[in-house]
């Protein structure tokens, strides 16, 4: 294949990529944004997502879509109220102070993770897409001084992954009407901007993080469950969309929502073309280092507003 | 009696019993201790920072992995004899916190947590990447012929005890004099309000990159001593749950105690073991553990200890 087409290709599934990480990456900026804490957990319960749509699409049987339509559905909601309940026990008791919620967040990374260890098995199983059409894509060439079309070998995506794309454009439309069009929303923005008055004002602040928790943990479920087709479930692969996650909330500036999205196709974009070209390794340890030290030199993040 | 001569008669018993135990332990439970006194060190190294600094650092596994490198790839390519390689174990945890401090440790708060991960992540990454040398997660080992310190066999079990309390003792007393020293004192005023210690006039930035180095070249040295002691040099002792652990055994100890590192290492230690007869899924445990101690037991067992009943504790 040339350059072209290969390229082509390469944005193609970062444009997958890139849709998962906005999701995932959009659970955690929301709950540090209006919580103010650092949940490690968060790969987690992207991992819970996965495995709880393999059991969902192997209990159902049947049609493949039939078992992924009600794990799109449930899988999520299950997720989130395991957050919710995980809040109420542990993240309130400590008074969401941020050190201890990360010592906290930690131990429950190892108590889920182990969990599904014990019951799921190291095993990685696969979901079946509910529809998987190949598409072949065509491309351009100069031939003889006019532009012709034609279809290279090897250049095709399916019709499964450009849903992805769609899916999550449309889920990340909904959290943006939900924060900025409705009543929740508004509870939601006015506990990140001042905790303590919204408390005066008699909105139920630990209810609001208790569904803010528990919105950002099924996000990143339904985020496992859109990829799960793609990739397979496994009981460690929360490590990888953890790292990129905080990666995609830095660089787009902490609880910033939009900026989140922008880095989220920025960095899953470059990844996936960075990684045609470069060993993953070595792209992995680049794209590690950068981020630190944008968060040595720039704390705001790139897209961040600075506060004072 | 003073308390100083308390803390001394405590800290000096301890190190007698830890002595006197070598004759008494079965070879099952002496091997244990051996190696929980090596990771006791780390642990000591790791308060330094988080427990009297007040500096929560999630990539000590960096300084960890630097020394046992440091001392595992000067054996295997470039032929040193292990006095030497502990030193380059040594020189390398001085090296790399000093950069990691100077760079982390112009953010605070969650934002120094996230960059110390991320750097060691980096670490754990290089390690794999350069598997020619290092032999990314397989690791290497230290033959028995390579590990003979001034004609002392380290694989031998009772000079291998030896030297962990060797490490373990001066760990401990580095820990408690500097504790004592006014350098250890601003660290802990440090931790408890910054800004007013500002105030009076002191060098924040200096006093917390002085607890980085510290911190970082103990976590160090019982990487290297780790590595010739036990004889194998692997890249998963460079990776986060590496990091986790000595964050564990102190908060489980105690924070800003001489003795919690310790006492949280031996608690931990014996609870993996055992548990591990039950299940394959051991980190469960850490987990657990974890939970419970921000919850009910956020001072440790003898931060308990010392709020109940020993005041005088350092």
């Amino acid at each position: 294949m040339e350059l072209g087409p290969y390229l082509l290709l390469a944005t193609l599934e970062g444009a997958v990529m890139a849709s998962v990480l906005a999701l995932t990456a959009v659970g955690l900026s929301l709950v540090f944004g209006v919580m103010r804490v650092v949940n490690i957990a968060h790969g987690e319960f992207y991992m819970l997502g996965a495995v709880f749509a393999w059991y969902i699409a192997h209990w159902m049987g049947g049609h493949p879509a039939l078992g992924f339509a009600v794990a799109l559905v449930v899988a999520p909601l299950v997720v989130g109220a395991i957050a919710v309940a995980a809040d109420m026990t542990i993240l309130k008791r400590v008074s969401y102070d941020p050190e201890r919620t990360i010592v906290a967040t930690i131990g429950l990374l190892y108590i889920i993770q182990q969990l599904t260890l014990m019951g799921y098995g190291p095993e990685a199983r696969p979901v079946a897409p509910p529809f998987n059409t190949r598409l072949a894509l065509p491309w351009f060439e100069f031939k003889d001084g006019a532009l012709s079309m034609y279809w290279p070998w090897g250049l095709s995506t399916t019709s499964y992954k450009l849903a992805v794309i769609g899916a999550a454009i449309v889920v990340l439309l909904g959290v943006w009407a939900m924060m900025a069009r409705t009543r929740i929303g508004l509870l939601m923005r006015a506990t990140q901007q001042d905790r303590d008055m919204a408390q005066a004002f008699g909105i139920p602040v630990e209810r609001v993080y208790a569904l803010v928790f528990g919105i950002g943990a099924g996000l990143a479920a339904l985020a496992a469950v859109l990829i799960v087709p793609i990739q397979q479930a496994h009981y460690l692969m929360g490590a990888d969309p953890l790292l990129l996650a905080f990666i995609v909330v830095i660089i787009g500036g902490l609880g910033s929502l939009p900026g989140t999205v922008v880095a989220a196709i920025l960095i899953g974009l470059s990844d996936g073309i960075i990684s045609v070209f470069f060993s993953p390794t070595l792209a992995k340890i680049l794209a590690t280092l950068l981020v630190a030290l944008v968060l040595v030199f720039r704390p705001q993040g790139l897209f961040g507003a600075r506060r004072s | 009696m003073t308390a100083t001569g308390k803390i001394l008669l405590l800290h000096g018993g301890l190190l007698c019993v830890l002595f006197a135990l070598q004759f008494v332990l079965p070879a099952y439970h002496h091997g244990n201790l051996a190696r929980i006194m090596v990771l006791a060190s780390y642990a000591v190294g790791y308060n330094i920072l988080f427990g009297y600094t007040g500096l929560l650092s999630l990539g000590h596994a960096l300084f960890f992995g630097a020394g046992m490198y440091g001392m595992g790839l000067s054996i295997q390519h470039l032929g040193f004899s292990p006095a030497p390689a502990l030193l380059a174990g040594l020189i390398a945890g001085v090296a790399v916190s000093t950069i990691i401090g100077l760079l982390a440790l112009r953010t605070v708060g969650v934002a120094f947590m996230i960059v110390t991960l991320m750097f060691a992540q980096a670490g754990y990454l290089t390690v794999l990447y350069f598997v020619d040398w290092t032999r990314g997660d397989e690791g290497f080992v230290i033959q028995q012929a390579q590990r003979i310190l001034w004609g002392i066999d380290l694989s031998d079990p009772s000079n291998r005890y030896f030297a962990a309390l060797l490490l373990f003792s001066i760990s401990l007393l580095i820990s408690l004099w500097l504790v004592r020293r006014p350098f250890g004192k601003t660290l802990v005023a440090i931790r408890e309000n910054e800004e007013r210690v500002r105030m009076l006039g002191y060098d924040i930035q200096a006093h917390k990159l002085g607890a980085v180095v510290i911190s970082g070249t103990i976590a160090a040295v019982s990487g290297a001593v780790y590595g010739l002691l036990f004889g194998y040099v692997g890249a998963s002792f460079t990776a986060v749950p590496h990091s986790i652990l000595p964050l564990l055994y102190v908060l489980l100890g105690g924070t800003g105690t001489v003795l919690g590192p310790f006492v949280g290492t031996v608690f931990m230690f014996y609870l993996i073991d055992l548990s591990s007869g039950i299940t394959t899924a051991h980190m469960l445990i850490a987990g657990v553990v974890l939970v419970a101690v921000t919850l009910f037991a956020p001072q440790g067992l003898v931060g308990e200890l010392r709020r109940r009943l020993w005041r005088w504790l350092p």
